[in-house]
């Protein structure tokens, strides 16, 4: 099957690289961008979409972007991806965890261009390479924050699917915020959607009519923050700033700043230095960033939160350091322990004094 | 004064004028949306309609991508079509198609890593049984209960979408892939794969069982008591009954196999296409088909052109957003226009118009 595909793809590339030869001069370099959701999310795409923007106005001429949103993610995201390789791009970024599939099949039809793929784990070609933050790093900071700011004792969280990534950041918020609340309770829903308005406002109001007075999220819409404000609870904003729902009820949020990354693996690709690689960056290198706290926030634990915030990005302290057990009571890290990335890239468990079970 | 003057039988000639005028006026109107976004309105109509096909750039991926993308909305709006005929309205197709998929796609990976020859045909058993197996709960419910099927069809995709997110992020998840949600890869593996029937055309077995329901279901209509039988029960429910109509077995036939097809629709795209059952594996084919249905007024000739049509507006869509910055959500306006135009000049196959004075009247 893949045999005359293949062929159709070198005899493009051929052309391609015999046409370019001539004006590779004067022939912005061109990138594509897939977006799983709207860029008008204010969320996750939409953070992915101002590091497209930082790109544009780091390069200027020299850098043309493209980009498609709301693709779904499957076979329709490998046609995107195609068509943006016949429209001349040279290096493409997929920014959903489900184009893992997709962007492997696209690089091994098209050697000759540069792939990077987020949140994914898949490099079957050495043209792909996979990028992700330590988004737990931020979830720490809040986590410590709604441990201190919380009446009722009760944190809500609306989580999207029990997949690693989302099962790390509720134990990572919920470790930080037993540290300063011993009492503290999380209730977790499992909305079963990256970005449904409707679907997320009612996980909201769920939650609140549970108890909760702190909403967490991991879903990308702005839905949650007007449940929150109406219900008088506070929450953070996701992906991107939200700082639109500041100084109440969003009190601070975590920012994926992806723009610096873009623009040096754009860079390296340009000069030729472009390699494979499998980056997990956080707070030391700028990918996850702390919104700015609000008024809201007591003086006292803006300070102690902003220590929190410093102390990760200076390196010295990991969200998941020893004692920590699983939720049924077994050992997991031994005192001063730090967990390995290798555990927490496929981590499938709660962590002690979690109520609930993980979905399955 | 306008007036409406129902004809005794549709015309024939609007029926097969309206939906060249409908794609004629979805076009100007389009053209106005898009230079209303500050886009050149005639490149954007001509890269929908005209680059998937003809651009020498495109067109050699393009074309066969139709096929694709058209294969499972024929495949299934031919089931639904015939329902709707009858009066049955089975709108729970998404999860029929989820169900066929996780149902084929589970019986491959049961033998995993047999790559016997006879492990495709058993997935396409198991994913039209699957299909057919979720369509008999709104049907037995509705033939018991007098459930309404619409409801119960409908509710139960949000039930299958539940059962797709467990299944891949639990049950039939790939043990290599370190907790990451997704079952393994069937498409590239020997044995559970739908590969290219014919290098380049994207024809697939999914393409080639919807060109074969298209023809089934041209010689049922026509052909068949079955089809007669569909057709008295949707214009006349009561002489149906005279003339031997059992309503509870046409509840059962039209929502068995509109529900068979959709779920073998989804065995087809897990295992070619898309690949693997992943959380949003279903991207919307279910719903769409049911556009397509009616687009191609329940006609199996036109549903096959309303499935490549649909299938065009997706990929030139996609192009015009590349090339020209189009925002989707107008691509998708543009698409909602193509449906209403059509459905508004179908009043013209239906009814005469008349000018006429207010005293005549």
């Amino acid at each position: 099957m893949k045999t005359p595909i293949k062929t159709l793809a070198a005899a493009l590339t051929a052309l391609s690289l015999a046409a370019g030869g001539a004006m590779a001069q004067d022939d912005p370099f061109k990138v594509g961008f897939v977006y799983v959701g709207p860029i008008g999310d204010y969320g996750w795409t939409w953070t992915h979409d101002q590091g497209r923007l930082a790109v544009e106005e780091h390069f200027g001429d020299a850098v043309e972007t493209v980009y498609a949103e709301s693709v779904p993610e499957g076979a329709d995201a490998e046609r995107v991806i195609t068509q943006m390789i016949l429209d001349g791009a040279d290096m493409i970024f997929t920014t959903s965890f489900g184009y893992g599939e997709a962007t492997n099949a696209a690089a091994g039809r098209f050697p000759d261009v540069y792939f990077e793929h987020a949140t994914g784990y898949l490099r079957e070609h050495p043209n792909v390479s996979t990028y992700s933050a330590r988004f737990y790093q931020g979830r720490a900071v809040i986590g410590h924050i709604a441990g201190h700011m919380t009446e009722s004792n009760i944190v809500g969280y609306i989580a999207s699917y029990p997949i690693p990534e989302v099962i790390r950041g509720i134990n990572s918020a919920y470790l930080h915020a037993r540290a300063v609340n011993p009492d503290v309770e999380f209730r977790v829903i499992w909305a079963y959607t990256w970005f449904d308005p409707a679907a997320e406002a009612d996980a909201a109001q769920a939650l609140i009519d549970a108890g909760a007075d702190v909403i967490m999220q991991h879903t990308d819409s702005t839905a949650p923050q007007t449940v929150a404000q109406e219900a008088g609870a506070i929450s953070f904003g996701q992906a991107s700033d939200m700082i639109q729902f500041a100084p109440l009820p969003r009190v601070a949020s975590i920012i994926d700043n992806w723009g610096p990354y873009y623009i040096r693996r754009i860079g390296e690709a340009m000069e030729g230095t472009w390699e494979q690689s499998d980056t997990w960056e956080g707070m030391p290198e700028g990918m996850v960033l702390i919104g700015e706290m609000s008024e809201a926030i007591p003086e006292e634990v803006r300070a102690s939160a902003t220590a929190l915030m410093e102390s990760m990005q200076s390196g010295e302290y990991h969200p998941f350091t020893g004692p920590i057990n699983r939720q049924d009571g077994t050992a997991w890290l031994a005192e001063g322990e730090i967990a390995d990335d290798g555990t927490l890239a496929g981590m499938a468990f709660y962590v002690e004094g979690l109520t609930g079970e993980i979905p399955n | 004064m306008i007036r409406l003057e129902k004809r005794p039988t549709p015309s024939r000639f609007w029926g097969a004028a309206t939906p060249v005028v409908a794609v004629i006026l979805t076009m100007i109107a389009g053209g106005i949306m898009f230079a209303l976004l500050g886009k050149d309105p005639v490149a954007a109509i001509r890269i929908i309609f005209w680059d998937p096909l003809f651009s020498e750039q495109f067109a050699s991926y393009s074309r066969p991508q139709l096929l694709i993308k058209a294969g499972p909305l024929i495949l299934i709006a031919i089931g639904l079509s015939l329902g709707f005929r009858a009066g049955i309205w089975n709108i729970g197709a998404e999860g029929q198609y989820i169900i066929g998929a996780i149902c084929g796609a589970g019986f491959g990976l049961a033998f995993y890593p047999s790559e016997n020859p006879l492990i495709f045909p058993g997935m396409v058993i198991a994913g039209l049984l699957g299909g057919w197996a979720w369509a008999m709960i709104p049907a037995i419910l509705k033939t018991r209960f007098r459930t309404n099927e619409i409801l119960v069809s409908l509710l139960l995709v949000y039930v299958a979408e539940a059962i797709l997110a467990s299944a891949a992020t639990n049950w039939l998840r790939n043990p290599d892939a370190m907790g990451f949600p997704g079952s393994r890869n069937l498409s590239r593996h020997p044995g559970t794969d739908n590969p290219e029937l014919i290098a380049g055309t994207g024809m697939h077995w999914g393409v080639l069982a919807a060109f074969i329901a298209v023809i089934a279901a041209y010689v049922l209509m026509n052909r068949h008591v079955l089809g007669y039988h569909i057709r008295l029960a949707g214009q006349a429910p009561r002489a149906a009954r005279f003339a031997g109509v059992e309503p509870n077995r046409l509840v059962l036939l039209c929502l068995g196999i509109s529900g068979a097809l959709a779920g073998a629709a989804g065995l087809f795209e897990v295992s070619g296409p898309a690949g693997q059952i992943s959380i949003d594996f279903n991207s919307g084919y279910g719903f769409t088909a049911i556009i397509v249905a009616f687009l191609g007024r329940l006609n199996p000739i036109g549903i096959l052109f309303a499935g490549l049509l649909m299938a065009l507006t997706y990929i030139g869509g996609e192009l015009a957003q590349l090339m020209l910055g189009i925002p989707a959500p107008a691509i998708q306006a543009f698409q909602g226009m193509l449906l209403f135009f059509l459905l508004a000049l179908d009043v013209l196959s239906n009814y005469r118009i008349k000018w006429a004075r207010e005293a005549a009247a």
